[in-house]
């Protein structure tokens, strides 16, 4: 499997996603947000930071980036786009996922671990897990909160499209574990075809027993099984 | 060629000499080095380059008493970052600074600046920056204008840190009203990068260009380093404007341009254009290369129209860097700083002639001999004499101070220590700092006396700290000196790190106020001695005076940030207990101490008394029995003893981690001849709190160094009960309530809304030490 990493000016976590993809053992190339090649990547991250300093709205001028409109004729050609924290931001504002992301309830930057339950384990992204795990990574954001108007959410919780959820410990949906007030706890969800997947917390953080938690890696091993083949 | 006077420029006089805080002195000092009457442009450089701020003229002789070498020295005092030798052939950049001034104003921009400065003082060495602390110390949070500068900061250090990619890891923030007038914010960066990387600020080689590479140069910040040379005063907030503004998405840009930069091999020295901007770097970089400068000001980037030589020279906007350049190179640095989208202009060149002289296109506004500029600086060793006053605090008997009726059990002492915000959990203000990014994080902000980041592609980590107890150096700067120093090393011993050398931050009050030169003289001599005893050269820093605001001096505040080594990262240890039935033991003496304790300004309102006795030989060899009891993995947790002593360092191993509080059992019997509340609350020093499944080892490495050890007790079950006994005397309380008490103290007091009473002392700047209750 080939990794492309795009690095936008004031992205800051290419390095993390790129050691995330090669610990699965993943081939990575890095995307230069000023050209128009992919380098025959098949799976494109759009990584964590603050592209083009978040300035405008997080995400906003990044999607007009020259490198961009490759990768959305890769997603329309149904390649697999991951967008991570700024990517996530980056892929609704480029109409690849519905919603929009808003700044956190407590108008605070929220930098924490949270637990995650995997809501459905049959996509490109998730196979490794199973329906319902646990997963314990960091988030670290402003502007996480997932909204969207009603009939989208509706239809999303029914397509199966919202993928990680916010919980406690325990497993349950609750204000106190959820950063940034998100609708629904909604941590990530994926497009209606499976192949655009975004979230706001960091699983390329959470893949090393030194870091506190190897419950990211599940994600990168989900699409290395699925595009290695 | 000399310089000549600009149409327009404004006549000296002695008024405008003062103006400029210069003294008569230093005026004819000037007037004798030129050999005739300087220009407006010639002054204004000057007044930069001889403020305190540039030209530590106060501090100089003292700070050359430090002990700067070691065979891992790879750079001391002297560039823009002290460099240590890591093994493997890596490198670790570090420095602390201070941005008190501009964040007393402006928290938000003051505290950002700060960051962005500390970190092009890293990159510039040729590291990449890993890791960012902050120390702070703010007045009693009681006060409407403490919450609102604490949020400033803390957001303005969040988004400039955050923005940049660099975790902030560790740092310290406290709470007393000697700071509520001048808050003090102190920001440390640590990169790492190969040893040949290595990269300094000296100019070379006739002919190479001086490029300016970066933002554009704009109006703000003139005459930030001569504002952070003086006491604050009621007019200081009319001095906003000369706080700069930041722009950490430039920053990254810069950061990225600027390595790349250095491993081209297209440049021969590079430095931030920092306080006092063009002015200090090109005429920093000229004297240590010893050769001259000339710079035309006319090729300079601007981004306001108008601007004249003065304001050039004298600008500090932010995300700049000055750059000497191999002659003939000038496109190859162009095009990396285009590739970044941003400039690079060529605005003058090393000569041959030893001058320092800025042109206007062909005319001379400024010329000084040789390299001095810097070198003439004036030096003073001014009057040290202690304050009656505080000799007073010292002496006073603070025994005879009455315990309250309350404090009949301890535990409602403990909670109210837990709930004082020096003590308490400070994860409001560290979730709003980005601390995982870069994938090395091993220990963060939180449960842990120190960070652990690892250093990538190696076994070995770093221990990173910032540590001073003020009100220790303010009624003993000597001792206190020495603690800063030794509870550093204390806390990065507790997360494994070998200590290796510290950067510091000096933040005192005007040091021509005799009582105040008396404590810097004093502080710098104990932490000397300190550092002599553990090892750790000093390779460099930062000093800040006149911190003084109408109500008086700050507590003179040397912050220590130190980096410790660890060879091996599984050795990385955090502060809590994590399984029952592990023995509780404690490493070092108790003693009867009360003195300038948490406890007794927290309960009662007093500060006073003698500060804990520091055996700095004593505190080396804590330090190696516990890294050799870590290295036998013969540890489960390491936590020393400060703020609160003995029961709250305790009390915080059981419920630090408030994901997974523990209990504990403890009996301290074997010291019941001791006065309690010295025990429980004391803050003798050389002590740490250990959990270890193997009690009878731990005790034997701490018996072969001849350091004191006593198995104290055990730890108890998930989320139980804390239960200390000391002779017939028996606490108890549960871990969720000295939980509630340590996590819930600072949201409940940021959640607070500001009342009428609020508006009335936001218009005041100091009140007395606040006690419980208030």
């Amino acid at each position: 499997m080939k990794v492309g990493i795009v690095t936008f000016p004031g992205s800051n976590r290419e390095v993390d996603a790129s050691l995330a993809a090669q610990a699965v053992g993943a081939e990575v190339v890095t995307l230069w947000h000023k050209d128009h090649d992919l380098q025959g990547a098949d799976v494109i991250i759009l990584p964590g930071g603050f592209s083009y300093g978040d300035y405008l709205r997080a995400g906003a001028i990044a999607r007009f980036s020259p490198i961009m409109q490759e990768v959305v004729e890769h997603a329309k050609r149904g390649g697999p786009v991951l967008g991570i924290c700024n990517g996530f931001q980056i892929l609704c504002e480029a109409h690849l996922l519905p919603g929009a992301l808003l700044r956190n309830a407590s108008l605070r930057f929220a930098s924490q671990w949270v637990t995650l339950r995997v809501e459905n384990a049959d996509t490109l992204f998730t196979s490794a897990y199973e329906a319902g795990q646990l997963i314990r990574v960091p988030v670290a954001h402003g502007d996480g909160r997932f909204t969207a108007d009603a009939d989208t959410i509706t239809a999303l919780e029914e397509a199966g499209q919202v993928v990680f959820r916010y919980v406690d410990r325990q497993g349950n949906p609750l204000p106190a574990a959820n950063p940034n007030g998100s609708l629904n706890d909604i941590a990530g969800i994926v497009n209606d075809r499976g192949n655009v997947l975004g979230l706001m917390p960091h699983p390329e953080d959470a893949v090393d027993p030194l870091l506190g938690s190897t419950d990211g890696l599940g994600l990168f091993e989900s699409l290395l099984s699925r595009v290695a083949a | 060629m000399s310089a000549v006077p600009r149409p327009g420029d404004p006549v000296i006089t002695p008024a405008l000499v003062a103006e400029h805080g210069l003294t008569y002195e230093e005026y004819e000092k000037l007037v004798a080095m030129l050999g005739r009457t300087p220009t407006f442009t010639e002054l204004g450089v000057v007044s930069a380059l001889w403020s305190e701020h540039c030209s530590y003229k106060h501090s100089r002789p003292l700070l050359k008493t430090l002990p700067t070498k070691g065979k891992h020295v790879l750079q001391g005092p002297g560039e823009n970052a002290g460099v240590i030798a890591v093994g493997d052939g890596l490198a670790v950049a570090f420095k602390i600074e201070s941005h008190n001034h501009p964040s007393a104003v402006e928290p938000y921009q003051g505290a950002a600046t700060g960051v962005g400065g500390i970190l092009r003082d890293v990159f510039t060495m040729g590291a990449r920056p890993i890791a960012l602390l902050n120390s702070l110390r703010f007045g009693g949070l009681e006060h409407p204008r403490t919450r609102w500068l604490v949020a400033g900061v803390v957001k303005g250090i969040g988004d400039y840190g955050n923005c940049m990619g660099v975790p902030t890891v560790a740092g310290e923030v406290v709470f007393d009203d000697a700071y509520a007038g001048n808050p003090l914010v102190n920001a440390m960066c640590v990169g790492v990068m190969r040893e040949e990387e290595l990269m300094r600020a000296v100019a070379s080689g006739i002919g190479n260009p001086i490029i300016a590479v970066g933002a554009r140069t704009g109006r703000d910040g003139i005459h930030g380093a001569s504002f952070a040379s003086e006491d604050l005063s009621h007019e200081s907030d009319a001095k906003r404007p000369r706080v700069q503004v930041g722009d950490p998405f430039t920053e990254k840009l810069l950061l990225e341009a600027s390595l790349e930069l250095i491993r081209s091999g297209h440049i021969v020295a590079i430095q931030d254009m920092g306080a006092a901007g063009l002015t200090s770097s090109s005429a920093e970089m000229a004297a240590r290369g010893d050769v001259g400068v000339e710079i035309d000001v006319t090729k300079m980037p601007l981004r306001e129209e108008g601007m004249t030589p003065y304001e050039i020279l004298l600008s500090e906007s932010q995300e700049r860097m000055l750059v000497v350049a191999k002659k003939g190179r000038e496109e190859q640095v162009r095009a990396i700083l285009a590739r970044w989208d941003l400039t690079a202009e060529v605005i003058g060149e090393v000569i041959a002639e030893p001058v320092y002289r800025v042109k206007e296109g062909d005319r001379v506004v400024a010329e000084f001999p040789g390299s001095r500029l810097v070198t003439d600086c004036p030096v003073y060793s001014p009057e040290a004499r202690e304050s009656d006053a505080i000799r007073a605090e010292r002496e006073r008997d603070v025994e005879a101070i009455l315990p309250r009726a309350e404090e009949a059990d301890a535990m409602w002492t403990l909670e109210q220590l837990l709930s004082s915000p020096t003590i308490a959990s400070k994860t409001w203000v560290v979730r709003q700092y980005d601390s995982t990014v870069r994938a090395s994080t091993i220990v963060g902000p939180g449960p842990a006396d120190a960070a652990v980041v690892m250093l990538r592609g190696t076994r070995r980590a770093l221990a990173l700290k910032t540590d001073c107890n003020g009100r220790y150096v303010h009624l003993d700067p000597r001792t206190g000196g020495r603690i800063a120093v030794a509870e550093a090393a204390r806390n990065v011993a507790c997360a494994g790190g070998r200590p290796m050398a510290i950067t510091n931050c000096l933040n005192f009050g005007n040091p021509r106020r005799p009582e105040v030169f008396f404590q810097f003289r004093e502080a710098v001599a104990g932490m000397g001695e300190a550092c002599e005893a553990l090892g750790t050269p000093v390779t460099g820093g930062n000093v800040s005076f006149y911190n003084e605001s109408p109500a008086g001096a700050v507590y003179p505040t040397p912050t220590i940030g130190m980096v410790g080594l660890l060879e091996d990262v599984s050795q990385a240890t955090t502060a809590v207990f994590r399984t029952p039935g592990d023995a509780i033991l404690l490493l070092g003496e108790n003693t009867d101490e009360l003195g300038a304790s948490e406890y007794l300004r927290w309960v009662h309102g007093v500060v006073g008394g003698r500060p804990p006795a520091c055996d700095v030989a004593a505190e080396r060899r804590l330090v190696d029995t516990l890294l050799e009891a870590i290295a036998d993995a013969t540890i489960a947790s390491a936590h020393d003893c400060s703020d609160g002593g003995l029961a709250v360092a305790i009390a915080e191993c059981c419920v630090m981690d408030e994901d997974a509080p523990f209990g504990a059992t403890v009996d301290l019997s074997p010291w019941a001849g001791l006065t309690l509340r010295a025990l429980l609350f004391g803050e003798a020093q050389g002590r740490i709190v250990v959990s270890s499944p193997d009690p009878a080892a731990v005790l034997g490495i701490a018996a072969r160094h001849g350091v004191p050890a006593t198995r104290i007790g055990t730890v108890g079950e998930p989320n139980g009960s804390l239960v200390m006994q000391v002779g017939s005397n028996r606490f108890q309380a549960s871990v969720s309530r000295l939980a509630a008490a340590y996590h819930g103290a600072i949201p409940a007091m940021m959640s607070r809304v500001a009342t009428a009473t609020d508006e009335e002392e936001a218009s005041g700047i100091r009140h007395q030490a606040s006690g419980v209750g208030v």
